[in-house]
């Protein structure tokens, strides 16, 4: 294993006191417990957005913390929730009297810790209400297992909720907001090599030189099914089936088209699997009205990429293109 | 001993060796069916656990659970965590303000762990999870005491029982959980929360007969 690291148990404080230096410009780091923060919190009177969850999947969550998206982050160990206390800490130091929106991606630990968050919150007299991204279609059956996973398209929910408070919605109007991302959005990813976490040193599963696996989770978690690696178009063409006829997306719809890099795979192969999803889109007649692609959302050093696709209507694009000011994501400001 | 503050201090303390001692393999199991890192979570929180509790010297047994609960929630993470810190914290609640517990109240504090659980977790009996340990040792503890049997007589019911529950989560497919994610692949695999707790009622157990 080759990491660049000095000790695996100072992987996090480490990284997130860089972050803190960084982008100084732009939000702070509290340590014991850790939680990064916009400079401004807490907005009087704004809906203040928290999420959070296992570390190593950067830029996710702390570079989304700023102007018009989160007003804090909770970085967990790598791979590993956070656990309450951090999370309430957080959501104590952003709450603008406004209540606070949690935004959990769905595995197990993350709803655990944040609901118990919520209630210790709760008890100290701050309104909070949670949404659980579950855009994973990989997973397939929900009523037996712990149900989708929440995977790249929480990047999305964060973006257009916190526009939404941004703009002075109340707290049941921000979480309607994200519901509604939620529902209209759809994602899957495959894994074409493992990654490995620092303080196990193996990596978490094991992949043949010619072999991929379509499903992954952004934990190296298993997909769907594990086949041979094909011409990027074949793998595009296969997980934006599974994507499309889920919702399903039809044609004269507007859509999103998000293509995410799990880490190790280079933007100019991320562009190839763009190319194709855009023009199997059009073949559908789905219109593709907004776009984002880079790594947003990743699994370590993992190679692979996933495709979000969320339905738009004006309310939605018009939050998209509001102004945003963090670390991994800026426009309009 | 009877089930006094000095019962539960030594039970936690006895969980805290048992869980440092098992760790390695806890996170063995948790390996092919999870995210491999039970064990490791389980032994950060349990080390926490352990020097807090000479500040117990004069603590009902609800005491002795209440400050686990709120030193494994804050330690642990994961699910582990959350699940286990709300079955000490409704333990606590059960037993609250009494000392030395009879068979009713013995049985009272395993049901309210489970229960706790439960609510928390949403799982069910058969899901392979820690409820397929702790179930069967409510169900057998309540057996044993309905049958008139004393505490530590119950207590090694409700350890007996809850080995086998974990054994039994071998040919199980997951519901809940990330090992959920694996379908019949986690066929063949015991649950690793399943183990953690066998281990810890049987420290209860252990820690009576002292």
């Amino acid at each position: 294993m080759k990491k660049l690291i000095n000790d695996p148990q100072h992987v996090v404080n480490e990284a997130i006191a860089g972050v803190a230096t960084a982008h100084a410009d732009i939000l702070s780091v509290s340590y014991d417990p850790n939680y990064i923060v916009r400079n401004d919190a807490p907005v009087s009177g704004k809906v203040a957005l928290v999420s959070g969850g296992g570390s190593g999947h950067e830029p996710l969550h702390g570079g989304f913390v700023g102007f018009g998206m989160l007003d804090a982050a909770v970085p967990g160990p790598v791979f590993t929730s956070p656990t309450p206390d951090p999370i309430l800490a957080a959501t104590k130091a952003v709450d603008g009297g406004a209540g606070v929106l949690h935004i959990v991606k769905n595995y197990t630990g993350d709803v655990l810790n944040f609901e118990t968050a919520a209630e210790l919150a709760e008890a100290d007299g701050i309104s909070v209400r949670s949404v659980v991204i579950n855009d994973d279609v990989a997973v397939k059956d929900s009523l037996y297992t712990a149900g989708r996973r929440g995977v790249a398209g929480t990047v999305l929910v964060e973006k257009i909720a916190g526009a939404a408070a941004q703009r002075g919605d109340d707290l049941e109007a921000v979480a309607s907001i994200a519901e509604k991302v939620n529902a209209q959005m759809r994602s899957m990813g495959v894994a074409l090599s493992p990654c490995i976490v620092p303080h196990a040193g193996e990596p978490s599963f094991e992949l043949a030189d010619d072999e991929i696996e379509i499903g992954i989770g952004i934990h190296g978690e298993p997909g769907r099914e594990r086949i041979k690696l094909e011409p990027a178009d074949s793998i595009v063409d296969r997980i934006l089936g599974h994507i499309v006829e889920d919702i399903p997306f039809a044609s004269g719809d507007r859509v999103l088209l998000f293509v995410n890099g799990m880490g190790g795979t280079p933007l100019v192969e991320l562009y190839i699997a763009f190319r194709r999803a855009a023009e199997v889109l059009a073949e559908q007649g789905i219109e593709v009205t907004r776009t984002l692609v880079g790594n947003y959302v990743t699994s370590l050093e993992m190679q692979g990429f996933s495709i979000t696709l969320l339905k738009l209507d004006d309310e939605l694009t018009t939050l998209w293109d509001a102004p945003v000011h963090t670390a991994a994501l800026r426009w309009g400001r | 001993m009877a089930l006094t503050g000095e019962w539960a201090r030594e039970w936690i303390s006895r969980s805290v060796s048992v869980i440092a001692e098992n760790h390695v393999e806890l996170t063995a199991l948790d390996r092919p069916i999870g995210d491999g890192d039970h064990g490791e979570n389980m032994n950060r929180g349990f080390a926490a656990v352990g020097p807090k509790l000479g500040d117990q010297a004069d603590a009902t047994p609800g005491d002795v659970f209440k400050m686990v609960a709120m030193t494994l929630i804050s330690t642990v993470g994961g699910a582990a965590g959350p699940l286990y810190g709300t079955a000490y914290l409704k333990a606590a609640g059960a037993v609250a303000g009494r000392d030395d517990l009879d068979g009713a109240a013995l049985v009272a504090l395993l049901t309210a762990a489970r229960d706790g659980i439960v609510l928390r977790g949403k799982a069910a009996v058969g899901e392979k999870t820690m409820i397929d340990a702790w179930t069967p040792a409510v169900d057998a503890a309540a057996l044993a005491q309905a049958a008139g049997r004393s505490e530590l007589e119950i207590l090694r019911a409700a350890a007996t029982a809850a080995e086998a529950g974990a054994i039994a989560t071998e040919p199980l497919i997951a519901r809940k959980g990330r090992a959920s994610y694996l379908g019949e692949r986690a066929i063949g695999h015991r649950d690793p929360g399943a183990q953690s707790t066998a281990l810890l009622i049987r420290a209860a157990a252990d820690a009576a007969a002292a």
